[in-house]
């Protein structure tokens, strides 16, 4: 099968969907410029139309509502955004309207609505343009968010996320963004709600977001090496998450029963740890693996500050591979183990310069 | 012929006009029993302008409306059975009490959804009107109507929005209900320019300042808003200037807070006239109509409205856990 990047299967995915349906547009600042979001809408303008795929204010806000009012008359609106942070100025349509105007509705009309924010990282990208804040709207009920990890997934989750009916926000991480790996040329979907075991094992489980598995999958080869054998479980969708009353997927019961298998749980979030996801994972494993948990649940993510701007300093903000195999160690009660010749993941070696 | 349109007109005028006012007064009435448990933002005052726009867009034109929406709401829909079992929280209405009074919405009626987030539903009838752009590409029975205040115009997306639609060319009016006040702030206090038609007017939209109660006059704005629209494919921006009698929130009146008087209210109402007395003044010694009959008519349909309300069965528990996804 041919190999496409995370990027480019954004891209196939969205030409695909827009062909089958009319009805779709695309739009945010920057979409029809020369970058094309990173390449994700390159050429889209010219394929569609300045109808269907366009640039607009810089009004983050009204152009969310603007995407509810056009759903509402049947239109299936896809919102990028840039950078999280720049989301964050639309809160309030997320929020106030487009969460609830469903169900104040009791579902008389649907809402189709993708929005696509990119989580920023590295190069001095900074407290303003690295957010990701994916358990913000989690917490909010009407919202569904995914965190598409591969670009397998990019692909199937953006598909269905169009195909979905109700209001989707995909984070996509910056650097997952050259990932490349075998993806059908057909349309597919992955059912919003459903997670992926990403590496089998039987020591520990690991329950990664986002840019987190590959940092998780990184450690993993190094403990195996050195007789650990870890299971990463990539929830993808972090809302729906479990049997609740919304509730479709397997993602919550994947790690469920990784758990129950391993009797380990860490949970690596791509995010701030105090009230996350990753709390949310380690409350749900307390609640639902009490008897076989042989250690309390231990949680990584971001440092409790502000993203910090230096090459340094954000350096110590990241939780990565070396902080994982520590936490293993930990849990397990491991000896040291010698982590002097292993080679880790650094973005000089992918890119220099701004992105 | 010409009169007979002219009665036929003026009386549906009325009658939109009186099932508001009468719907409200008997929210008045019940509302002490502390059985309708949603807090009320009063329309009255502003009847005139729901009905005069509404009227003139037609079944066919969408309204987007704000938490004080009840004269919009009744003007475009009628639904009065409806109205009052979701003040009630009953199962027979539509919403099952999920929305209540600052929530209503009605899409069989093209009364397409309210906020109770100041400004909020800006940018969403926007959004529609592009919606019906793309979709019918002519614009003359697809008109959108968003109706809001003018405190909502001291909000960053009602320029964000307007700016939008103007840019896009899209067909919608711009009804800002301004009563000078938001909550209980005066213009003064919140604005550093004097007039907001004459800043619009600088965009590229047609604006009206209408000060006025007379519902025959807002409907022919109306109309005339609509075919500048479809003439000159731009939005249109619509003040109206109306007297809030009420408080914010609430059924009373709230002159003893000071933030204004009696004496103004009285001196507005004096100039201007109510403007449900005002069409009644028409119908009855210009048209030769007799009133009462057709408000006997409307005051027992609500009265029944009402009981229905009452008998209904609350909406089931289940209620609660659905709808939050389709």
């Amino acid at each position: 099968m041919r190999k496409i990047t995370y990027c480019d299967a954004i891209r196939e995915a969205t030409i695909q969907e827009m062909e089958r349906d009319p009805n779709i547009f695309l739009y945010g600042i920057d979409v029809p410029d020369h970058k094309g979001i990173f390449g994700s809408t390159l050429g889209l303008q010219e394929k569609f139309g300045a109808n269907r795929v366009f640039d607009t204010p810089l009004s983050e806000d009204t152009m969310t509502g603007f995407g509810l009012g056009a759903a509402l008359n049947g239109m299936t609106p896809i919102h990028v955004h840039m950078r999280v942070d720049f989301m964050l100025l639309a809160f309030n349509q997320l929020v106030n309207m487009i969460s609830s105007y469903n169900y104040s509705l009791c579902g008389k009309l649907r809402i189709p609505f993708v929005v696509r924010a990119i989580v920023g990282r590295g190069w001095g990208q900074g407290f303003q343009h690295s957010k990701t804040m994916h358990s913000v709207f989690a917490h909010v009920p009407g919202l569904k968010v995914v965190l598409p990890t591969t670009a397998y997934d990019a692909k199937g989750l953006m598909i269905s996320a169009i195909r979905d009916g109700n209001p989707v926000i995909i984070f996509e991480h910056r650097w997952l963004y050259w990932q490349e790996e075998e993806v059908p040329e057909e349309p597919y979907t992955i059912p919003i709600g459903d997670g992926n075991i990403i590496r089998k094992g039987d020591d520990i489980t690991i329950v990664a977001t986002s840019w987190m598995n590959v940092e998780a999958a990184f450690a993993a080869k190094i403990l195996e090496k050195n007789g650990i054998s870890v299971e990463i479980v990539d929830p993808r969708t972090i809302s729906p998450f479990g049997n609740d009353n919304n509730s479709v997927g397997n993602n919550e019961k994947l790690i469920i029963d990784s758990v129950k298998k391993t009797g380990h749980c860490i949970v690596a979030d791509n995010d701030w740890l105090n009230c996350g996801f990753s709390a949310e994972v380690a409350s749900r494993v307390s609640e639902k693996c009490f008897n076989v948990l042989e250690k309390p649940v231990k949680r990584l993510g971001f440092a409790n500050t502000p993203c910090p701007t230096a090459r340094h300093l954000e350096t110590e903000f990241y939780p990565n591979a070396r902080n994982i195999i520590k936490a293993v160690e930990s849990v397990l009660n491991l000896e040291p183990i010698d982590l002097s010749k292993e080679s880790f993941y650094t973005y000089e070696n992918k890119f220099k310069g701004p992105f | 012929m010409q009169n007979e349109k002219d009665i036929e007109l003026n009386t549906e005028l009325y009658k939109k006009l009186y099932l508001i006012r009468s719907s409200e007064l008997a929210i008045q009435k019940y509302y002490h029993e502390d059985d309708m448990k949603t807090p009320m933002h009063m329309s009255m005052g502003a009847e005139a302008i729901s009905v005069g726009v509404c009227h003139a867009i037609g079944d066919a034109g969408q309204v987007f409306a704000t938490y004080r929406s009840h004269a919009a709401f009744l003007a475009k829909t009628q639904d009065v059975d409806y109205f009052f079992a979701e003040m009630y929280a009953k199962e027979t209405s539509i919403l099952k009490g999920k929305g209540g009074s600052m929530h209503l919405c009605h899409p069989d009626h093209n009364f397409m959804g309210t906020s109770a987030i100041v400004a909020s539903n800006i940018s969403v009838a926007v959004g529609a009107a592009f919606a019906n752009k793309h979709k019918y590409g002519k614009y003359s029975s697809n008109i959108v109507v968003v109706f809001f205040g003018d405190g909502a115009v001291d909000e960053g997306t009602f320029w964000e929005s307007f700016n939008l639609a103007c840019l896009m060319k899209l067909p919608i009016i711009f009804v800002c209900e301004d009563n000078g006040l938001a909550v209980h702030t005066l213009i003064p206090t919140r604005r550093g320019y004097k007039s907001i038609t004459d800043i619009v007017s600088k965009f590229n939209c047609e604006a009206f300042d209408i000060d006025s109660t007379d519902v025959l006059s807002i409907y022919k704005y109306t109309k005339e808003a609509i075919d500048i629209i479809n003439e000159k494919q731009c939005p249109i921006f619509m003040n109206i200037r109306y007297y809030r009698y009420l408080e914010h929130v609430g059924i009373n009146e709230d002159f003893d807070a000071g933030y204004r008087s009696k004496e103004e209210f009285k001196n507005y109402i004096e100039i201007r006239k109510d403007p449900i007395e005002l069409q009644r003044l028409r119908l009855v010694y210009k048209l030769n109509i007799e009133a009462s009959d057709l408000e006997k008519e409307i005051d027992d349909k609500v009265s029944q409205s009402i009981n229905k309300a009452k008998n209904a069965p609350f909406s089931n528990l289940s209620e609660t856990y659905t709808h939050v996804f389709n």
